[in-house]
């Protein structure tokens, strides 16, 4: 197979195995055993592209015209490739944990779920490898749409609710600003392709590339950047699985990916250093940043915790975008990585405890990690790659990050960075504290004694807090894709 | 044969109705019917290809040359319209054989498949002739058996809705024939070519504008633009379904092609758009269609009404496109109403399968229908995303087009305008979602079941033309930005 096909079949994988998951839905152990068959072939064809990559090619796969000017196709570089290792990876990861959670936790309508979860990669591998904008915005819409069914899943009031402000504010940016701006760049420059360098160079004014940059930023509502976050809260009353993979990842990741590759490839790092809204646009994802912080302290919820910790640290990508310069790119490229691994572990753990110890509220949790110490263990090493410190991979990103910040002369945005990184400290690491150190609530029934969540949960998330590790001493693959987008 | 087609286009459908009275019984009739609508598609497609490959098609009916005898004339603008007029009819025929044996009473159906026929006969003829008495004729033909088929629908209001609509309906048809008979007494011809000709003589006295004027009322009440589109709500809620969703994605086509047709052809882009500035009328009429009944459509309780609502904004996508007047805009309109007539066919085909099977598309009564009727409402579901204007489906590639247009001409208000309302058709379309598969059931009693094959297998063949088209829009906006340019007078 030539790479580009290996693109396409990338993307068409995941559909496939929603097919499988549908079909074997009477027997849940084959049926998740296919799911697993085919995360892991396709982690298996997105690590063949990595060789090509660093090699300097750039495969291509094209499905055809949409109106004249316009494909539909694929294309291969760095930043996607970067992306999609990630979602591939942590899909096999996850759905291993699913399998332990979603029966733990008597979950109903478990085909359908994992049928749609697979629905969902296909799209963000469209996302990762879109060779235009066009392309882009069609999985982007795709993985709205089929991550709906997901969010709504228990089907109760609730759902119906948290269900209205996903749509909404994702459908409303995405069409409302996202689309115009695509259309608008098609009008300026006659051309929708990612190209390195960019493709808006002298086809507008400033003033008016300026606007467009802010059309596209809050377009793209994946990102999350205040005020259109409120969706990513909401979203949590899904399955633990899916605010794991989909909601810390898949995304999230697919909305900042979409702001860092319009960033390079569409107006180019050059062209962004001149417009006036990209240090405006800096200085929201830095107050998304110090407020999605505080938000998280507010909350009791750890799932809901969860969620502004990852509404903040989205925007240190947004940031690593719009610092426009290499540094920052990289930081911001690598945080993607960094960011999914350390939350998942997170998430898996939050979910675990839900799983073992029906236990949603951190006040709650004292105590709980003589039951659970693999979980609370996994927890803790999340939180430091999330606060950025050794031994765990955020503090490469972080590192980058900072240095992006001093290169544009922001000393204001380091200092944003720092106590982003101190509050995000205290509020994480409270959770683990509590559980080790605190006394059980009066009322609580925990088991005696050692009481982990099912097995197949407890080895993803060992896994994930491995990796997040290992990331620290060995963060090279990532930094070099990043390098190479950046053109060094 | 080749040489016949333009006629055979009409003359087909045009005997075949009365046949339909002879031979009674209804499964026969239907067989018929269905052999008649499938062969004018056929013909249809053969005659785009022609008119694509050679250019346009004059065609002297009985022989007779054209300033005495009637022209018919083909170009890509109304071979287009063929093909979507025939397309549609070619997946409604076979769905209407359930529909209708459920809709209309038994002794009613033979009567029914007739004035299917007519309707049929008459949209076609208004879209091939180059003469503009005989699309005053034609149109009475489609409108008159159009208005018999709404009046078959099951509920008493049907009658009434049909009344209204022959009221309306036969204003317009006077006004048009009014104007028509205006411009016959200052040329001298009812040829579309040598009107053309002969106009910019006499444009300077006062009966054109007013000829003009009489046209564009009348023509915009049978497309509905608002506020004329007061007979289409009750008459789309009311007619039994396989007639809604043939209606609905044929008889404002053809208005709106109508409208094409008269203004550009006849009186010329240059005289329509900037001495009787058509444009200053057309826009903010439809930017309030647009808006207003998008914003109708949300309060309603009754999906086909709510369809009806968002049908009557819809058609006011088109007319945007037609008022930028340029190409791009025009592009905009041509390949809406191609687009349009695939999803709103879809999803009133899929309430037709609700209706069929529960007898109600009150929203109250579709509750919990997403587990019963998995099918029908994924149908719907899909058809709805395509209104909406999701990527891949044929909405969003008018959605492009239209702000493309709008950005080409500075018009950023109603670039927003554009959008906001594909937000609203959210709105809509997910009440309808949330009700069906949020919903308790609302009918515990009754067995869950999915309609029929015979009415799914149409509805999901419209809804994967929507993807297609919605993937691959090269061809229909191919043939749209050819028909925009020959109407302009662009040369390609």
């Amino acid at each position: 197979m030539s790479p580009g096909t290996i693109a396409a079949v990338a993307v068409l994988l995941p559909l496939v195995g929603a097919g499988l998951i549908l079909l074997l839905g009477r027997w849940p152990n084959i049926r998740e055993g296919a799911g697993l068959v085919t995360a892991g072939v396709l982690f298996a064809q997105v690590l063949r592209l990595l060789e090509p990559i660093r090699a300097g090619e750039r495969p291509e796969w094209v499905l055809g015209e949409v109106v004249p000017g316009i494909e539909i196709g694929l294309q291969v570089e760095p930043l996607g490739l970067l992306f999609a290792l990630v979602a591939s990876f942590l899909w096999i990861v996850t759905t291993l944990y699913a399998a332990g959670y979603m029966r733990g936790h008597h979950e109903e309508n478990q085909t359908r779920f994992f049928a749609f979860f697979a629905i969902a990669i296909a799209a963000a591998m469209g996302v990762a490898f879109s060779a235009n904008l066009f392309t882009l915005f069609a999985f982007y819409e795709v993985l709205t749409l089929c991550t709906f069914p997901l969010v709504t899943h228990h089907g109760t009031e609730e759902a119906k609710k948290a269900g209205r402000v996903y749509l909404g504010i994702l459908l409303t940016t995405s069409i409302g600003f996202q689309l115009v701006a695509i259309i608008w760049t098609w009008h300026l420059a006659g051309t929708v392709d990612f190209r390195p360098g960019g493709i808006l160079e002298g086809t507008a004014s400033s003033a008016a590339l300026s606007v467009l940059l802010v059309l596209f930023v809050f377009g793209v509502g994946k990102a999350a950047v205040m005020p259109f976050h409120r969706w990513l809260p909401a979203a949590m009353v899904a399955p633990t699985p899916v605010s794991a993979l989909l909601h810390a990842v898949a995304v999230v990741k697919a909305g900042v990916f979409t702001v860092l590759k319009v960033a390079v490839y569409v107006f180019g790092l050059d062209l962004l250093e001149t417009l006036a809204s990209a240090a405006w646009l800096a200085w929201a994802a830095a107050a998304t940043i110090i407020l999605g912080s505080l938000v998280a302290f507010t909350k009791d919820n750890l799932k809901a915790r969860l969620a502004y910790s990852t509404i903040s640290q989205l925007s240190y990508i947004v940031l690593g975008a719009l610092l426009a310069n290499e540094l920052g790119a990289i930081g911001g490229g690598m945080h993607i990585a960094m960011h999914a691994f350390g939350k998942i572990t997170l998430f898996f753990a939050a979910g675990a405890v839900l799983v073992a110890a029906h236990e949603k509220d951190i006040s709650r949790m004292s105590g709980l990690g003589r039951a659970m110490p693999i979980t609370f263990g996994a927890f803790f090493v999340g939180s430091l790659s999330i606060i950025g410190v050794p031994p765990a991979g955020g503090s490469w990103s972080k590192w980058y990050l900072g240095m992006g910040a001093l290169e544009a002369g922001q000393l204001g945005l380091v200092a944003v960075l720092m106590v982003s990184s101190l509050l995000s400290l205290v509020y994480l690491l409270e959770v683990p504290v509590r559980a080790f150190f605190g006394t059980p609530p009066e009322d609580a029934h925990h088991a005696e004694g050692f009481h982990e969540a099912p097995w197949p949960s407890v080895v993803a998330l060992v896994i994930t807090a491995l990796a997040t590790m290992g990331l620290f001493f060995y963060p090279n693959p990532f930094f070099d894709l990043m390098k190479l987008m950046v053109g060094q | 044969m080749i040489d016949q087609l333009p006629a055979l286009q009409v003359i087909v459908p045009l005997i075949a109705a009365p046949v339909c009275v002879v031979l009674r019984r209804p499964r026969l009739v239907w067989a018929l019917m269905v052999a008649v609508v499938w062969y004018s598609f056929w013909n249809a497609i053969q005659l785009l290809g022609l008119v694509l490959e050679s250019g346009p098609i004059s065609y002297a009916l009985g022989g007779w040359a054209a300033p005495y005898g009637i022209e018919y004339r083909i170009d890509t603008v109304n071979a287009f319209v063929v093909v979507i007029v025939t397309a549609i009819g070619s997946i409604v025929a076979p769905y209407a054989l359930k529909s209708i044996e459920r809709e209309v009473s038994p002794d009613r159906i033979a009567l029914f498949y007739t004035a299917f026929l007519l309707s049929f006969a008459g949209l076609l003829g208004i879209a091939v002739t180059g003469d503009v008495f005989n699309v005053f004729v034609f149109l009475e033909i489609s409108s008159l058996s159009a208005y018999a088929m709404i009046a078959m629908g099951q509920n008493r209001r049907a009658v009434t809705a049909a009344f209204q609509y022959l009221i309306m309906g036969a204003i317009g048809a006077t006004f048009i024939v009014i104007g028509i008979g205006m411009m016959y007494v200052m040329t001298g011809t009812l040829n579309m070519a040598d009107l053309a000709e002969r106009l910019p003589a006499v444009a300077g006295t006062r009966t054109i504008p007013v000829a003009f004027g009489f046209l564009t009322v009348g023509i915009c009440l049978k497309l509905a633009l608002f506020p004329l589109h007061l007979w289409l709500p009750n008459a789309y809620t009311f007619a039994p379904s396989t007639v809604t969703a043939f209606i609905a994605a044929t008889a404002t086509k053809v208005a709106v092609y109508m409208l094409l047709r008269f203004f550009f052809t006849i009186f010329g882009a240059a005289f329509s758009f900037d001495v009787m500035q058509l444009d200053l009328v057309l826009l903010p009429l439809a930017l309030i269609a647009i808006f207003s009944m998008s914003l109708v459509a949300i309060f309603q309780e009754n999906v086909k009404r709510m369809m009806a609502y968002s049908s009557v904004a819809q058609i006011g996508y088109m007319i945007l496109g037609i008022s930028m007047a340029s190409v791009t805009g025009l592009t905009a309109g041509i390949l809406h109403l191609f687009n349009h007539a695939m999803m709103k066919g879809a999803l009133f085909m899929a309430l037709g399968c609700v209706m069929y099977r529960i007898g109600s598309v009150e929203l109250q009564a579709m509750r919990g229908l997403g587990r019963r009727m998995p099918w029908t409402m994924g149908a719907f579901v899909a058809g709805g995303l395509s209104l909406i204007g999701v990527p891949l489906t044929v909405g969003f590639i008018s959605k492009w087009y239209l702000i493309l247009g709008a950005l080409e001409r500075g018009w950023w208000p109603v670039a927003a305008l554009v959008v906001m309302t594909s937000l609203m058709a959210v709105v809509y379309v997910w009440k309808v979602v949330e009700a069906a598969y949020f919903g308790d059931s609302f009918d515990q009693d009754e067995p869950p079941g999915e309609a029929p094959l015979a009415l799914l297998v149409p509805t999901w063949a419209l809804v994967v033309v929507n993807f297609y088209f919605g993937v691959d829009a090269t061809l229909t906006a191919g043939v749209a930005g050819t028909a925009a340019r020959s109407l302009l007078g662009v040369l390609p």
